[in-house]
């Protein structure tokens, strides 16, 4: 639906083509194009108005030679003080006090605090070996404290009950006491969602605060969030010093621009995104992933780990191998090829994450049909293993008898085989030369959209 | 210095538009012709959502007042600053450019020269696309049960709102069943039968983990053979993004359709008014795999301002059915065109 800033951007900035340096003058359309896609990213305005200040204050001068494209100077720019502005590193969650060590959910409505609650006590327990007790403060929306107590059951953590009738001050304080006498290194506390300009619920809050003292308080916001999102972190972190924020539903294709507004307005690190329904789909913040997504450019490092998640490891170090002996890339590879592309959502879903692809993916997933990738699977099944491992030997009456095997004709044999040796072919070469050369013959031979050679290498 | 960049691509942009016709220039000649048949049709606002919304409004109102009392004479400038308004309000670029476009028109046309008028006139420009979407949801009497599915991401308050429907719905004399069909959201199912039981209607629920299509099609036998008016089905919250999930939906729809071939009579998807400009892509993604027949906009009673309303109705053109304005029962209201459009510039 958005087309990418970089698209965008190389169609502006041809115009740049030959200039010696940036300057007020000849950049102006390329801001332009920059404001419009933190602005449809849902950068909160006054935090665009900055930014797009500072770029233009960086940029002025950088020299641009004419060999070099200078939509590509300038983009790497627009990168790097998006990366600067979203805080350069991820920061971790500073559970280092005397124990229990308190953390204090707060949000809308909705955010997602009850869920993030869990996966923060499942991440912890996971990764920091920490024993966390949960409690819920939300005596208003209907079972929300049994949602808390579901969850808690569901990763197996401890809760601490809490009614409706209490004080959610109150049971706070009692949830931390019950945490220091049953020794819990982390008391996670899980509060309504409240609106920010609801002074009654924000008193609430901030006497739960002054009760149990949390050495992290972290406002928990919805990466979807529009310009608002400027409203309420400020809101929030006047109310509540705040220690620290996660942006959850990231999962969405929302480009998350609510990230930098609450950034710039709070100053506080982004500390986890959520990532999933299921409770263990939490992360840690990549300040740059993020940066990369707000401009449109795709998340190649996300991409390359959730290919790392769904790959199977053994059999992905298996072709590796292979193929870097200079082995033959045979049927049984190809068909595992298709199986672990359909893991990963298939074509469409991987594009959509490649830098400069976004609207690739849509106009793709009409044309690369999965059925189509189903139906050569089923062709690869109806050879023996002998087919399968020397594909050579696959002449005349072995495609017919394959072709009436899998239900389909001769010509469908013949594609599937002549796909398999161009592949070969491109192993070859990858042992040879590797992935640089592959990636020029690609190009070479258009296989690849005229975006992304343009676009290919943006500095990440 | 950052306005003086936009000006000047204004500029750029005026001498451009001659040529190229933009389908915002198109939409805004269709816009003038009407706009003085509905300028005095305005005025008459309910007291109920004035007050709701007060708290809303107290920034946006405070600018705004600012802004079209305290100068003289309309410049270039203030329509920037207008168009920077709209945009804070999560408006949107193309709908904003948009509005601002036939904004123009009607000021060269009518040669408005004061403050007042630019307000008004702004607000018909916006009311004109909202107002085909104001189309109260109106229950068929001859179909029983009528079935409403409700659908949407996580966390836009699908569940609160259907507890405010049931009561929407009782207190026109209907009878109302509730359909757990969120079974997978932790207590989801608890927190629909807390709704029923504030509401007094029977929640029918299986469980979490339950197939969803299959509560809700026990849910619409039940009110069938029980002669109930309306059937409100709760889903559970999805991204638009998860293909599994829209298919799921897609079950429930196919199910229903056993029973009904026109059921449901209503999909309505819930959104959240501090929704930014993905919305516009749920929307139509949700729309695309299902059908949707209505929206209902929630949570406007924070500094929200739910802009995002006027690239969906100039894309999707869907009826706006309701909109929620707190967590009170009785916190849901009809949507209303002009209302909405006063509320946000007031």
């Amino acid at each position: 639906m958005f087309d990418g800033l970089s698209d965008r951007l190389a169609g502006t900035v041809q115009k740049l083509r030959g200039e010696g340096r940036l300057t007020e003058a000849n950049i102006q359309d390329a801001l332009r194009d920059v404001r419009r896609a933190l602005l449809e990213a849902d950068v909160a305005l006054p935090v665009v108005r900055s930014f797009i200040d500072e770029v233009k204050t960086q940029a002025m001068g950088e020299a641009v030679l004419t060999s070099l494209k200078p939509g590509q100077v300038f983009i790497s720019i627009v990168q790097r003080e998006l990366e600067k502005m979203m805080g350069q590193s991820n920061e971790a969650l500073d559970l280092s006090a005397q124990p229990p060590a308190v953390v204090l959910m707060a949000g809308l409505q909705g955010a997602g605090k009850t869920t993030t609650v869990a996966k923060l006590a499942k991440y912890l327990k996971q990764r920091e070996n920490k024993k966390s007790l949960l409690v819920s403060c939300d005596i208003y929306r209907p079972a929300a404290i049994e949602q808390l107590h579901t969850l808690a059951n569901q990763i197996e953590a401890e809760f601490f009950p809490s009614t409706t009738e209490q004080k959610p001050e109150a049971i706070a304080r009692a949830a931390v006491d019950y945490a220091r006498k049953h020794f819990f290194d982390v008391v996670l506390v899980d509060t309504a969602g409240r609106l920010h300009i609801d002074t009654e619920m924000m008193t609430e809050i901030q006497s739960i605060h002054a009760a149990v003292k949390p050495v992290e308080t972290l406002f928990v916001v919805d990466s979807m969030t529009g310009q608002d999102a400027a409203n309420t972190a400020r809101a929030f972190d006047e109310a509540l010093p705040l220690t620290g924020v996660i942006l959850t539903k990231t999962d969405g294709d929302a480009r998350g621009g609510a990230a930098l507004s609450i950034r710039q307005i709070t100053g506080k690190p982004i500390k986890f995104m959520g990532s999933g329904e299921k409770v263990d789909a939490l992360e840690a913040f990549h300040p740059d992933r993020v940066a990369s997504r707000i401009l449109g450019m795709g998340d190649v490092l996300s991409l390359v780990e959730e290919v790392q998640q769904k790959i199977d490891h053994k059999k992905a170090e298996k072709l590796a191998k292979k193929v870097s002996k200079g082995k033959n890339f045979d049927f049984n590879d190809l068909k595992e090829q298709f199986e672990q592309m359909q893991n990963m959502g298939g074509m469409a879903g991987l594009l959509e994450k490649l830098p400069g692809m976004p609207g690739m993916a849509e106009k793709l997933k009409g044309k690369v049909d999965e059925r189509e990738m189903r139906r050569m699977v089923g062709i690869i099944n109806s050879m023996t293993p002998k087919e399968r491992k020397f594909p050579d030997i696959i002449k005349g009456s072995r495609k017919r008898r394959i072709a009436q095997g899998c239900g389909l004709q001769v010509q469908d044999v013949n594609r599937l085989i002549k796909q398999q040796i161009q592949m070969r072919k491109m192993m070859k070469k990858m042992s040879r030369g590797g992935m640089a050369k592959m990636m020029r013959a690609m190009k070479g031979g258009g296989g690849l959209p005229p975006g992304m050679g343009g676009s290919g290498g943006l500095g990440f | 210095m950052f306005s003086f960049i936009k000006r000047k691509s204004r500029k750029v942009d005026s001498s451009t538009t001659p040529a190229n016709t933009r389908s915002a220039s198109r939409q805004e000649d269709h816009n003038t012709g009407s706009v003085q048949s509905s300028a005095s049709a305005s005025e008459s606002k309910p007291v109920g959502l004035s007050s709701s919304l007060a708290k809303t409004r107290r920034g946006f109102a405070d600018s705004m007042a600012d802004f079209i009392l305290g100068k003289k004479s309309i410049n270039a400038a203030m329509i920037d600053d207008l168009e920077t308004r709209l945009l804070s309000a999560d408006v949107g670029m193309d709908a904003t450019s948009t509005i601002i476009d036939a904004l123009h028109n009607n000021l060269s046309r009518k040669a408005i020269n004061n403050e007042a008028a630019l307000h008004h006139t702004l607000a018909e420009v916006m009311k004109l696309i909202l107002q085909p979407c104001e189309q109260a949801l109106i229950l068929d009497e001859n179909t029983r049960p009528f079935v409403i599915l409700v659908v949407g991401i996580n966390g836009t308050g699908k569940t609160t709102s259907i507890g405010k429907l049931a009561n929407f719905f009782k207190q026109q004399g209907k009878s109302v069943l509730l359909a757990a069909g969120d079974t997978f959201r932790a207590a989801a199912v608890e927190q629909l039968q807390e709704w029923g039981k504030r509401n007094a209607v029977p929640v029918v629920a299986q469980g979490t983990g339950a197939d969803p299509a299959s509560v809700i099609f026990d849910a619409v036998e039940s009110a069938s053979s029980k002669k109930i008016d309306v059937v409100i089905a709760d889903t559970a919250g999805r991204l638009h993004t998860q293909d599994n999930l829209m298919e799921e939906l897609k079950k429930i729809k196919r199910v229903l359709a056993k029973i009904d071939p026109n059921a449901p009579h209503e999909t309505l998807l819930v959104m959240d008014a501090g929704f930014g400009q993905n919305a516009l892509h749920q929307a139509e993604q949700f729309h695309h795999s299902i059908g949707l027949t209505g929206l209902a906009v929630t949570k406007l009673d924070g500094t929200a301002k739910g802009g995002i309303l006027f690239s969906i109705a100039e894309t999707l053109k869907l009826p706006v059915r309701f909109i929620g304005v707190g967590e009170g029962i009785n916190d849901l209201r009809p949507f209303h065109a002009d209302e909405f459009v006063e509320a946000l510039l007031e």
